[in-house]
Order: C-alpha cells, then sequence, then structure tokens
C-alpha cells in the first residue's frame, strides 16, 4: 500500500518557479493544463478546496452546437471546431488515462411544446444562421412523427423538435476525474487548498499569492471561473462577470431507453437522468434548490417523456454558470502583464478540446491567434464607445 | 393537490423528542403538526410501542415500554399527528415562514410552519467490513425492529458483532424471547477501558448504572463473549455463511444464517445540512453535531434540532430536549414571556442533566476502532455506487480534496442513500490519507430533496411566473 | 432464516394477509412491512443492483439504507421495509435498474 501523505513528500511547490500555473482545477482549467503539456515542464493546477463554487461539478455534460452563436457567430464556429475536436481529444484521454469520458455525438434534440414554441425557436435558428460568417452545420425542425421515431415514448405534448446531428455529450465528471488522472500521472501538480488571493509581478515571474505560500511561474492562465474577475483586474484585465444559478434534477438509474439527448433531458452512462435547466440570477446562492423551479424542471420533464413520471428524483443539484456580461467566453492575454492569460466561458465541457488542443498550444507559444480574438475583453470597449 | 396547510410549530419526527416536544408545545397554545414517516408513533427506539405483537412487557423490557407513556398526554395534547409523512424539503421562503414539503400516500404537499423543530433521531453508525453487504448481514437496530415491530426473530446460527448498550440490549431481549445466540462478537479494542476510566466517575452516576449492569450480567451469562475481536469479515456468495475474525492473535471462523452488526449510533444530519445548518465534528463521538444551543436552537432562526438528532444521548434525554426545545419555540412565537420559559424549564434541564451523565465513559469506551472507521481493499465504503475504500484511497491520495470532489469523481454519496451510509467513511478515509482532521475534510452537500421522490409527483408541486420564465426561455439564446 | 414468535404466528393464523412473493403465495401478519415478512417467509435478498447485479437484501429496516428495494404490484425500486403489506400485494425482486414503461 502507498504510504500517506504521498502528495506532501513530493517537491514543496512554493520552493520552485513553474513554467505555467493554471489558476483553477475546473474543467476550463484542467483542459488548458492538459494541453499545456508536452510544451511545458513544470505545470501547475491550483485548485481552491472541496467546497468551492465549483461549476465544474454542476455541469450537464452537453456537448452542444445548436444553441450557440447568436450575437456571435465566431462563437458557433469556435464550438463546431470543439465538437470536432472532441473524438481525439476523448481517445487521447482514455489512452493516457484509462478513463472512458463516454462520448456520443448522435446528435441531439431541441424539445418543443407547441406551436409558439416552435414559431420562436424556428424563428431564431434562422436568423442565427443568417448572421455572416456563421458555422455552417445542418439543422432540421422535426414534426412530431420524426421525433417520436428518435425518442420512443415522446410525449403528446411535444409538437417537434429541432434536430441537429452534430450535438453530442460526454459525462463531465468523468472527464474532470480523466483529466485530474492525467496530472498525477505525467507530473503536472494539482494543488488544492491553494486560492489565490493577489498577483504579483518580479523580475518576470508572477508570484500567486495562495493560503498555503506564493507559487511562481513564468506564465499564468486565470480560469477560476467566477474568480476571474478579481484576479484579471490584477493583471490589468477587465472582465465584469456574473453568476448565473442553474439548477438541475438527478433521477436515479433505469434501463438504457433515451437514444438521444435533449438540451433539457439526457440518460447518462450509467443509466441515471438528468434534467434541467433553469438560468436565473441568484447571486452567489448555489447551496439552494427553489421548489417553484424544481417543480418546474419536473413538470417540462415529464411532459417531454411521460414514462419518467415514476422514476424516483436522488437529488438535485444548483451551480452558478461562469459568464462575462455577453455570455461568450472570454480568452485574452493581458497587454499590461505579458504572459498573463484569462480564460473563461460557461460551456466547459463542450470547449473543452478546443481548450486542450488549440487555445493551450497559442498559450504555450507565446500569443493567442486570429481565431480566439473575437473573445478579447476588446468587445466589451468597443460597445462602449 | 390540497390547500397548504399552515401551522405555528412543524415537529419532524416522532420519537421521544418529538413526541415530548409536540405535546409540550401543544399545552402552550402553539398550533403544532407532528410529521413523522412511519405509520405509526415512537420513532426508532420506541418502534411500534402501540402495535407491537410482542405484547409480554418482560421481552422488550420496561425501558421500551416507558414510551407508551408518551403516547396519551400526546394524544391529549390537541396536536395534528400525519403519520406516514415524509418530509423531504424545507425553504425559508418569508421571514417568518418556511415552506415544508412532504410526501403522503404518494402525493406532494406542502405546509407552512412558522418555526421548525428537526426530531428525527439518530441511524446506525455505518460498519463497513468485508461482506457487510452481503444478504442476511443486517444491523443490530434492524433486528430490533423486526423484533419490536413484527415478532419476527432469528432461528439459526445467529452471531452479533461490534460494541455499543444497543447490541447487549438487543442480546437481552432475545433471550427473553427465547431465541439462542451463537455470540456476541465485542470489537472495543483491548485498552479501551483504560482510556475510558477517566470518566468512569461520571458512568457510576449515571441512573443506567445498576439497570445496565444487571443486563449485562444476564447477557453474560446466556452467551458466549468473545473479545478483543478485530479483521472481522462476512463471507459467503450470495449471502452471509460465515463470520471471520481474529481474537487473542488467533484467526477464527464461525459458520452463521445472520450476523448482526453495530457500532454506536450517530445523528441523521442530512435534513439539518440540507438545510444550512452548521455542523460540528466530534471526536470522541467520531461523528458530527449540528450546533445547538441549550435550547436546541441552530445556526438558523427558529430551526431547532431536539433528540438523538442533536447529539446522542439516548431517549430518556431526547425527551427533556424535546420539551426544552419546545418551551423556546412557545417563546419564539410569542406564546409565553421569557420569564415562563425559564421558570418552566428548570425541570427537564435537572432531568436532562441526571440524564446525561455517563455519557463521556461509553463515547469513549466505544469510539469505533480504526479498522472499521477507516477500512482499506475491497471493502464497499458506498453501499448504492459500490465504491470501494481502496478506490476513496487512491482518489484521495491522488490530491482530492474533500468528500465533494470525491462524489464527484466516484460517485460515492450519488445513490439513493444520499451519504447515509458513506458519509462519515468517506471523511475518515481522506481524512487518514491526506493527514487533516475530519473536521477539516468536510461533509457532502446536500440539497433537498432529502429522501427521494418520484418525478411525477415534484411535478405536481406549484410553480411560479418567475420559475416559469427562468426555465422555459424562449426570449433569451 | 427468520421466524415469527408464536405470539405473531398466531395473529397471522387469526387474520392473515395474503401476497404473492414472485408469484408465490405467502401469508403475513398485518400490520408487517413487506421486509418483515420477506423475512419471516425466509426471503432475506430482494434485488440485485443496477451497479454490478449482486443481491442485497434489507439492512437498516428505517428507511435509510435503500437496500430493500422490490418491486410491488408493478411500481420498482420501492422500499420494503417502508412499505405495509396489503391484501393481494405482488411482491418481486427488483432486478438491476428499473425499467421505464413506455
Amino acid at each position: 500500500m502507498t504510504s500517506p501523505h504521498s502528495q506532501m513528500t513530493a517537491a514543496d511547490p512554493t520552493r520552485q518557479v513553474f513554467d505555467v500555473a493554471v489558476v483553477g482545477g475546473g474543467l476550463v482549467g484542467s483542459a488548458i493544463a492538459y494541453g499545456l503539456r508536452g510544451s511545458a515542464d513544470r505545470i501547475a493546477v491550483l485548485d481552491e478546496g472541496d467546497v468551492a463554487f465549483r461549476a465544474s461539478r454542476g455541469n450537464f455534460g452537453l456537448i452542444w452546437v445548436q444553441s450557440k452563436g447568436m450575437g456571435m457567430a465566431a462563437y458557433a464556429c469556435w464550438t463546431l471546431a470543439s465538437s470536432r475536436l472532441w473524438p481525439q481529444f476523448a481517445s487521447m484521454l482514455l489512452e493516457e488515462s484509462g478513463v472512458d469520458v463516454c462520448l456520443e455525438q448522435n446528435g441531439g434534440l431541441f424539445p418543443l411544446l407547441g406551436d409558439a414554441e416552435t414559431e420562436a425557436r424556428v424563428d431564431f435558428m434562422t436568423r442565427m444562421h443568417a448572421q455572416p460568417g456563421m458555422a455552417r452545420y445542418p439543422w432540421k425542425l422535426l414534426d412530431r412523427h420524426q421525433t417520436a421515431d428518435l425518442v420512443p415514448g415522446l410525449g403528446p405534448e411535444v409538437t417537434g423538435a429541432i434536430w441537429t446531428p452534430v450535438d453530442g455529450v460526454a459525462n463531465p465528471l468523468k472527464l474532470l476525474r480523466a483529466l485530474h488522472t492525467v496530472f498525477s500521472k505525467s507530473g503536472v501538480r494539482y494543488l488544492s487548498g491553494h486560492g489565490v488571493h493577489d498577483i504579483q509581478r518580479e523580475h518576470g515571474v508572477f508570484c500567486l499569492q495562495t493560503a498555503k505560500g506564493p507559487i511562481r511561474a513564468r506564465k499564468i492562465v486565470l480560469a477560476s471561473g467566477l474568480g476571474n474577475q478579481v484576479l484579471g483586474a490584477k493583471v490589468g484585465l477587465t472582465l465584469p462577470m456574473g453568476p448565473q444559478r442553474g439548477q438541475i434534477l438527478v433521477l436515479e438509474r433505469t434501463r438504457k431507453m433515451l437514444p438521444v439527448p435533449f438540451v433539457t433531458m439526457r440518460q447518462t452512462d450509467e443509466g441515471t437522468w438528468l434534467l434541467g435547466d433553469s438560468q436565473e440570477d441568484a447571486g452567489y446562492e448555489d447551496g439552494v434548490v427553489t421548489l417553484p423551479v424544481l417543480a418546474t424542471l419536473a413538470d417540462r420533464a415529464v411532459r417531454t417523456l411521460p414514462a419518467l413520471k415514476e422514476v424516483r428524483v436522488v437529488r438535485s443539484w444548483s451551480a452558478l454558470r461562469i459568464k462575462a456580461q455577453d455570455g461568450f467566453p472570454v480568452y485574452e492575454e493581458s497587454s499590461t502583464h505579458p504572459g498573463a492569460f484569462i480564460a473563461t466561458c460557461h460551456s466547459g465541457v463542450t470547449l473543452a478540446a478546443a481548450h486542450a488542443l488549440t487555445l493551450a498550444p497559442m498559450i504555450a507559444h507565446g500569443s493567442l491567434q486570429a481565431e480566439v480574438a473575437p473573445f478579447s475583453t476588446r468587445r466589451f470597449h468597443v460597445q462602449k464607445t | 393537490m390540497s390547500n397548504v396547510a399552515h401551522c405555528d410549530l412543524l415537529v419532524i419526527g416522532a420519537g421521544p423528542a418529538g413526541l415530548a416536544a409536540a405535546t409540550q408545545a401543544a399545552n402552550l397554545g402553539v398550533d403544532t403538526v407532528l410529521l413523522d414517516e412511519q405509520p405509526a408513533p415512537g420513532g426508532q427506539i420506541y418502534r411500534a410501542v402501540t402495535s407491537t405483537p410482542v405484547q409480554d412487557r418482560s421481552i422488550l423490557g420496561p425501558d421500551y415500554w416507558h414510551g407508551h407513556g408518551l403516547l396519551k398526554p400526546f394524544e391529549q395534547s390537541g396536536a395534528r399527528y400525519l403519520p406516514r409523512s415524509t418530509v423531504w424539503a424545507l425553504n425559508r421562503t418569508e421571514p417568518d415562514r418556511f415552506e415544508v414539503a412532504f410526501s403522503i400516500d404518494g402525493q406532494a404537499q406542502l405546509i407552512q410552519p412558522r418555526h421548525v423543530l428537526l426530531a428525527t433521531g439518530a441511524q446506525e453508525r455505518p460498519f463497513p467490513i468485508p461482506g457487510w453487504t452481503l444478504p442476511g448481514v443486517i444491523t443490530a437496530g434492524a433486528a430490533q425492529i423486526l423484533l419490536k415491530a413484527s415478532g419476527v426473530v432469528p432461528t439459526g446460527r445467529t452471531v452479533l458483532a461490534g460494541s455499543g448498550p444497543l447490541l447487549y440490549l438487543i442480546a437481552w431481549q432475545y433471550l427473553n424471547a427465547g431465541v439462542p445466540i451463537e455470540a456476541i462478537l465485542e470489537t472495543t479494542p483491548r485498552g479501551r477501558w483504560r482510556k475510558a476510566l477517566p470518566h468512569v466517575w461520571g458512568f457510576l452516576r449515571s441512573p443506567y448504572l445498576a439497570k445496565g449492569m444487571k443486563l449485562l450480567r444476564a447477557v453474560q451469562a446466556g452467551v458466549p463473549i468473545i473479545r478483543g475481536v478485530s479483521e472481522l469479515e462476512a463471507l459467503g456468495a450470495r449471502q452471509v455463511e460465515q463470520v471471520r475474525f481474529t481474537a487473542a492473535g488467533k484467526e477464527q471462523v464461525l459458520p452463521v444464517d445472520q450476523l448482526l452488526l453495530h457500532q454506536g449510533v450517530v445523528p441523521n444530519v442530512n435534513l439539518a445540512r440540507a438545510l444550512g445548518v452548521e455542523h460540528l465534528w466530534r471526536d470522541r463521538q467520531a461523528c458530527w453535531e449540528p450546533r445547538v444551543d441549550a435550547w436546541g436552537a441552530t445556526s438558523i432562526a427558529h430551526v431547532g434540532i431536539a433528540g438523538d438528532g442533536a447529539g446522542i444521548a439516548g431517549a430518556m434525554a431526547a425527551e427533556h430536549r424535546g420539551r426544552l426545545a419546545a418551551l423556546h419555540a412557545a417563546w419564539a412565537l410569542g406564546k409565553i414571556d421569557q420569564a415562563r420559559r425559564d421558570r418552566e424549564a428548570g425541570s427537564p434541564r435537572t432531568a436532562l442533566a441526571r440524564a446525561v451523565r455517563g455519557r463521556e465513559f461509553f463515547e469513549t469506551l466505544y469510539r469505533p476502532p480504526v479498522q472499521i472507521s477507516r477500512p482499506v481493499g475491497a471493502t464497499i465504503v458506498c453501499r448504492c455506487e459500490e465504491v470501494t475504500a481502496a478506490q476513496v484511497r487512491e482518489t484521495a491520495r491522488m490530491g482530492c480534496p474533500g468528500p465533494n470532489q470525491m462524489k464527484a469523481f466516484l460517485r460515492c454519496g450519488m445513490g439513493p442513500c444520499q451519504g447515509r451510509l458513506c458519509g462519515l467513511t468517506v471523511a475518515e478515509l481522506i481524512a487518514e490519507e491526506a493527514g487533516r482532521p475530519p473536521q477539516d475534510v468536510g461533509y457532502y452537500r446536500l440539497r433537498f430533496p432529502t429522501k427521494p421522490l418520484p418525478l411525477g409527483e415534484l411535478a405536481t408541486l406549484p410553480q411560479t411566473q418567475d420559475s416559469m420564465d427562468a426555465v422555459v426561455r424562449f426570449k433569451k439564446s | 432464516m427468520f421466524r415469527r414468535l408464536d405470539v405473531a404466528a398466531r395473529a397471522v393464523v387469526d387474520a392473515p394477509v395474503r401476497i404473492t412473493v414472485e408469484g408465490r403465495s405467502v401469508t403475513c401478519r398485518a400490520g408487517d412491512s413487506v421486509a418483515a415478512a420477506l423475512f419471516a417467509a425466509g426471503v432475506i435478498a430482494c434485488r440485485d443492483t443496477a451497479v454490478s447485479g449482486v443481491p442485497r437484501g434489507p439492512y437498516c429496516m428505517m428507511g435509510v439504507c435503500y437496500d430493500c428495494l422490490v418491486n410491488i404490484d408493478g411500481m420498482a425500486n420501492q422500499q420494503a421495509c417502508m412499505t405495509p403489506v396489503r391484501v393481494g400485494m405482488a411482491v418481486r425482486r427488483q432486478i438491476g435498474a428499473r425499467e421505464v414503461k413506455l
């Protein structure tokens, strides 16, 4: 049996200078750290403690394309590109960690209950796809019959759905576990309990002040979710953000029966069900679930698939999405503090492949490329003037 | 769904604390409702006291039948009683009102109290040994419920294992009922008596001393007791067939038909934790307790906890704490003034002080041995998701900071029991692997529903325009 | 193995409640939980787990362990220890994850 405290017998992290320190061990930070290996020798991932806002643990697991990009076509392109990189990403993770993240990319559905919803959604999709520079992928309005062919037991109130073949799902918890397993196998230092409260710069080296001492690195990547606003300011990046609460219901395991995921309902590889989701302005109250929202989630789910009526809710989730003020990702290198990068998004699973395989190499290389230029904070300043 | 009911005080749990509290509060003019998930009052310690087929009082003993005396005062108090009702959510909806959701007969209902008293009691401490999930391995508490509620007893080869007064109580009750017991395997480590000795004065002044010694002598005369047992394992293919253990340096194997395990009881914390009540780790008792004051009041206004749910102290202490909590509730609701509250509290306080004498001695003596609270290898830790001790330890060594990250990685705590049977063990294992105290490691973050319920039932609860706007969104992207 | 004390066995004779367990007729005492009735009928395992298919039976008898899950009258995953027996009740082993009936 391995000796206890094995993490502590490793070299004291405060006594070395890392090549890169990633602040945030959630899906964004971990995917970036994963992708930095090979271009950097000494990588540290700094995480807070066990109870933190932790958006990554409140995740649905969608690798979703069809809802993305209204108001910023580049976001749709970035999303589609990530979804195309996912199969490679998943097989790399399996090989390196032994963890299968259960990727399924068989398409996805946006359910529509009634004419008003259908009209509104078709209008939305049409306008979105008419945007200049929009990502090109097929989408289709299915009628009730066609939807019921894909989903046995479809509720009578579901009048149709928007279908695209590019949507999919993965297991977000297994993804996080796979990434962390790779860290422990490849010498990436995962440092929990190292929440960062200040950042300084001395002689070209960043110094991250944590409760357990300073961590020094030549480059830093701020991927701390809701913490990015405060930390970003310390490296000259103005990033107004706001939390948006989402509540999710989880149902017990059943035999596998949902072959295609809905944006609001999916069955995981283990057979459990995730039902979502809400979008609420509720400040930072992520420890609370509210009965009316749970009731609406349940009601909506029962209308979509009535057979779920007898299946038991085993728990609920409440988590805070990371949203920049316009809802789109932010990737930028600070101009006042070169070598300090920021990465923020609320689709940590969908974009994990792009973060690992496209963004991380850019960071390792030393500068972000044109593909992610639309995601810099400069877009906020342009809007102001 | 029926109209939402209101009341001043909602008491959750009809064991000694809940019954005594509801009786006291109703007698003080507080509009009181008592909710309990069992079909009849009594909680677990007085389970089936109104319906037990074991009417010969010498079998279950006088402590059990004492519970019967709580019933008539309760019935006469005017408190409303809702059996077969399982509470699963509790939210503050207004500054002076809560909304409590419960299920009765497959229907979700709501009630809005101004003050809530949790009296949900205790549960058996998880006892993870190899094979503890085999059919035929049950808790001593389960065996006692079978006896009390149904007059069902084991036949064939029955072995009891573990430590604590309840183990001896059930053995004594079985002897009274003519049920043979092969052996009691005592897991209290050698040397624990010495450790507990500093507290023996309290024990000697305890009201349980005489009774306890008499019971112990009867059991010792009627059942072989093997002490200092370690390496306890349940063996078998599809059910338990043997129990293996080491005692006095020798390994032994006993064939069994059933194995009854007991390692003490711990507070039922799920509802309190989901509410956000602050909890503290008690190292002597090796479990978490809610932080309560002398009236049972918690960190949350108008929420009190009484009975074993506030800290294990036994049935008599639970009654007295229930009465104190009821007095406090009556004062907080403006039914009595502070002077009256304090005056009437005198008698239950004195009784409570007497009832808890000797606790430190038992807690020290019966603190679970590390081998059991911190298992190794293929021993199942999370019964629902079948996660082993080795998996938890390995993930902890990878740097996993606490039970919530552990839950995300291994699914422990994600099953229908919502961590009730694994939470303590997971915290202890992380504590050992990380070299941190359990207080630092923490517990699962729990939310409602605290008991599973069918989706269709949840769907019948009221929605609001806000909730529909939050979920059914066709204006935003 | 479990049995009823004489006083409980008499109650079964006086006021029997007949249920079926895996199709076989079992006579119970009114007021017993399904779990107690199963124990008294010699059944100590009531399900195969959804995770790995190993057998489990009631463990705590007080509704916290969720190991006593059975199928009652076609409804899956019912806690046997929290459900009182009813005349004509059909109890079946819960085999793995529940089916979702369309």
